[in-house]
């Protein structure tokens, strides 16, 4: 084949090069990699060392000649490699008519080899060619002619070498504004390819067929430079294309997402949506809101958005969604990423809010595929799909978890089970709902509202094993209980997205996962992080992670508002709020981890203090379900500062409950309290140390409505 | 159970309303307005228009948003004795945009033709935390009943 042919004809000058390249740098001691240094160390700093020159020099030879055969066979083996990979690109070039986007990565491609070649650099992929490389890519115009006719010049290989090379090159063409050549770059790019055909080199091919690829269609399907790159589609990202697009006018920003939907938000699928009577709400995906108005869980309909194709050539800018793509690499130096399909796009910004997978158990993935598929992990729209699909035609279904997610499914599916047969079971390692969240005693109280939603809890379960037995689901308990069901649904966490943090370079954090940001939310120049990736330093409350709806939207914006220079630090505080059921409904700020001691002051509740009566109240009501009327608003006996014995279980109606770290109020809940979320974050902002948190909570009047 | 299995980690108190009749002697920290830090209103301190007030929600940021930016801003700089009476253009552009968009702007003929610079009619666009329906600006303008759609659906504000 033609290709075998120059790539013997290209190894021979190789292996000359590399020689020689080979004794030039010996005596180049500083510009190494450290792959020579270990070949050739003794001669490093001389090639007259004060012991026996003779020996040294056979020494010398010996160790030469090593580094040719490694190099040899080095070059031999990513030649095969990239035979394949090479044809593969050739093929795909040749049956599109090309059209050139941009000539940008083509010709520095090209010129990198070249300029390689001139630095005469050594066969082991030393990243040494890149910085000289990239200035002498500056000096040839940025133009399909120089290309042509460097790609035909080339007769010596550029060393082996990831993606390094051609990297900085582009990335200082992509500055000066392109001028696009378009008629030669096809030819040139074909030249070019041809050229590196059999080289080591891996990049340069790759980057001329997109550059080739990426022109095909008449409009480029994908901007090949956006302004604003936003990656990942969920809440951070919208709220930040929206702070964009509000600070700077006509601004384009592209939103990358895998997921096959646009932006929606993510509450709803664990609560309103499983109370929804519309029998079509997997295909409508709309709910009704607090105040009786229906709306869609996405934030925008499609009209909102522009397509991709148009970003570029947008009057006035828009925000376009490019969906079912996944961002694989990052460079950070040049500036711009690479999709799952090869595609590359620039970016003056990138904000990254790639948000998380769900966490599964060990036991779970270890039990084979008859368990995997009868497991849900729950998250995007189509678990919520598939969950209500399999619940329908099922007896038995098990949550696995005993926090946010795994409580609020478990009261949907709980209230579910009324109409049908259905057995909701819910197991945790917990003593209860929301162990970890509420203290000890809300804990329980939930637990009990939870129950009386018609789930079945299993606190202080820890899962030993599952097993599939005749189309059942066993899990066995490590306390020797046994389970039987039909579906588990596992909702034991969230691992942030860090995939970018390597070929970013970007760090992530030991202690709460993610990445690591300032209060600013900025990873490197250019680069922020929001939502659940994020781990931010909170100037208040010290560095956290957060995994909560209006945290991403609070970064979300924050990030959006930094990214048009705002340099605004994390400041205004988020919250989140659960409701469990009619009864049970909270909303919290700060740091609320049940670890930390805490102080709750309580009124008793009446039945005017539950999330559907506030909503009641405001005139627009949800449609009630019966309930029982509680008894009238009488205080209850003690206003001393002491646990009161003679209280009934259910005698948390409604309060307030400080989370203290070092006497200072950290976080707060809401209980059943509505509408005072901005004096609780006063409070955590104000960081003060009260004394008497009694006085701290008539601030909150839970008396009133 | 007994509400509390360490008195010191988790304390309980119960209060009756007269318990707390009493005014609180809690102290705050006075509130500083021109704190750059914190969340603007619909105005800034400087006087100009926060383009990105979750009460605006997507409105500034929507397909229509610089026919938006351009009418609003008219409006709010207008000196004229009927406020915003030279910026009939600008919301006629405003307005011919938002046609184009039915699913976003649903058109509500009394209040689109409102000069008065609301523009309360687009509902489903722009966005407002719960957070935010508490601290809803205070200094934004009367006409301004600029509803906000909700980011977040257990938002009260209307959004239409």
């Amino acid at each position: 084949m033609l290709k075998c042919r120059t790539a013997w004809k290209k190894l021979a000058p190789l292996a000359r090069a590399s020689s020689t390249v080979c004794r030039q740098n010996v005596r180049r001691t500083g510009l190494t990699n450290g792959r020579i240094p270990a070949l050739v160390p003794a001669a490093h700093m001389s090639t007259g060392p004060a012991g026996g020159g003779g020996g040294e020099n056979r020494l010398y030879f010996a160790l030469v000649g090593a580094a040719f055969v490694a190099t040899g066979i080095y070059a031999y083996r990513t030649v095969k490699g990239d035979k394949q990979r090479y044809q593969e690109r050739i093929d795909e070039i040749s049956s599109r008519p090309s059209k050139a986007t941009e000539s940008d990565p083509e010709p520095p491609a090209a010129e990198a080899p070249e300029t390689a070649a001139v630095e005469a650099a050594e066969p082991e992929a030393v990243p040494e060619p890149e910085p000289q490389a990239a200035p002498s890519a500056e000096e040839p115009s940025p133009s399909a002619p120089d290309a042509e006719a460097a790609a035909p010049s080339e007769t010596t290989e550029p060393p082996p070498e990831p993606s390094a090379p051609s990297e900085p090159s582009p990335a200082d063409l992509t500055e000066p504004p392109p001028a696009p050549v378009v008629e030669s770059e096809p030819p040139a790019a074909a030249a070019a390819a041809e050229s590196p055909a059999a080289e080591p080199a891996e990049p340069q091919p790759e980057v001329v067929a997109e550059s080739a690829v990426e022109a095909v269609p008449a409009l480029p399907k994908v901007p090949s430079h956006t302004p604003y790159l936003l990656i990942g589609g969920g809440t951070a990202s919208f709220a930040a294309a929206r702070s964009i697009r509000a600070r700077d006018p006509n601004a384009k920003v592209l939103i990358v997402t895998d997921e096959p939907d646009l932006p929606y938000m993510r509450p709803p699928l664990s609560k309103e949506l499983w109370f929804s009577d519309d029998p079509s709400v997997t295909d409508t995906l709309r709910f009704k809101q607090w105040n009786g108005k229906e709306r869609s869980i996405y934030f925008q309909p499609a009209s909102f958005y522009i397509s991709p194709e148009e970003l570029d050539s947008a009057e006035n800018g828009g925000v376009a969604v490019l969906t079912g793509k996944k961002v694989v690499h990052m460079d950070v130096r040049g500036n711009k990423v690479k999709l799952d399909d090869e595609t590359e796009i620039s970016y003056d910004k990138c904000l990254i809010a790639t948000g998380g997978v769900p966490r599964n158990l060990q036991v779970i993935e270890r039990a084979g595929d008859e368990v995997m598929k009868r497991t849900t992990l729950f998250r995007k729209i189509e678990d919520f799909k598939a969950l209500d699909k399999v619940s329908r035609n099922i007896q038995s279904v098990t949550i696995i978890g005993g926090g946010f997610l795994g409580s609020e499914l478990a009261c949907a599916l709980g209230r579910r089970s009324n109409e049908s047969d259905l057995e909701v079971i819910q197991m945790f390692p917990e003593k209860g709902n929301m162990g970890k969240v509420l203290p000890e005693y809300l804990s329980n109280w939930t637990t009990a509202k939870v129950k009386r939603e018609g789930v079945k809890v299993i606190a202080e379960a820890l899962v030993k094993s599952v097993t599939c037995k005749d189309d059942k689901l066993e899990i066995q308990l490590k306390d020797g209980r046994l389970v039987k069901t039909d579906h588990i649904v596992a909702a034991v966490g969230l691992e942030p997205n860090v995939d970018l943090a390597k070929s970013a370079g970007l760090e992530v954090d030991s202690d709460f996962g993610g990445y690591r940001v300032n209060a600013e939310l900025q990873a490197r120049s250019n680069i922020w992080v929001a939502g659940d990736a994020a781990c931010f330093y909170d100037i208040r409350l010290g560095r956290r992670r957060v995994e909560h709806h209006d945290h991403a939207v609070v970064s979300g914006r924050l990030a959006g508002e930094n990214m048009t220079g705002a340099n605004k630090p994390y400041w205004h505080q988020s919250m989140f709020w659960s409701d469990l059921g009619p009864d049970v409904g909270y909303e919290a700020i700060g740091i609320v981890d049940s670890s930390l001691p805490t102080v709750g002051v309580f009124a008793k509740a009446t039945a005017k203090d539950t999330p559907k009566a506030a909503t009641e109240e405001s005139g627009t009501g949800i449609r009630s379900e019966s309930e029982t009327e509680d008894t009238a608003v009488s205080p209850v006996a003690s206003s001393l500062p002491a646990p009161v014995v003679q209280q009934n279980k259910d005698d948390y109606g409604k309060g307030v409950i400080f989370y203290l770290r070092d006497k200072v109020v950290v976080g707060i809940i809401l209980w059943n309290v509505f509408n005072r979320m901005p004096i609780a974050r006063k409070i955590i902002k104000d960081g003060e140390e009260h004394a008497d948190l009694n006085e701290v909570a008539k601030l909150f009047n839970i008396h009133e409505d | 159970m007994s509400p509390s299995e360490s008195p010191c980690k988790d304390r309980i108190i119960f209060v009756t309303r007269e318990d707390h009749e009493t005014p609180s002697n809690a102290e705050l920290i006075a509130e500083d307005p021109d704190d750059p830090y914190e969340e603007q209103g619909l105005i800034l301190p400087n006087g100009d228009i926060n383009w990105n007030c979750p009460c605006l929600g997507g409105m500034a940021s929507g397909p229509c948003g610089s026919q938006f930016k351009e009418a609003f801003s008219c409006f709010h700089y207008s000196k004229e004795e009927v406020k915003g009476s030279e910026c009939i253009d600008n919301f006629r552009n405003m307005q011919e945009c938002m046609q184009r968009y039915p699913e976003l702007y649903p058109q509500e003929e009394d209040k689109a033709e409102s000069n008065s610079g609301s523009a309360s009619d687009p509902p489903t666009e722009g966005s407002a935390l719960p957070s935010e329906t508490d601290s809803a600006p205070a200094s934004s303008e009367p006409e301004s009943a600029v509803p906000s759609d909700s980011m977040s659906p257990t938002d009260d504000q209307t959004a239409s």
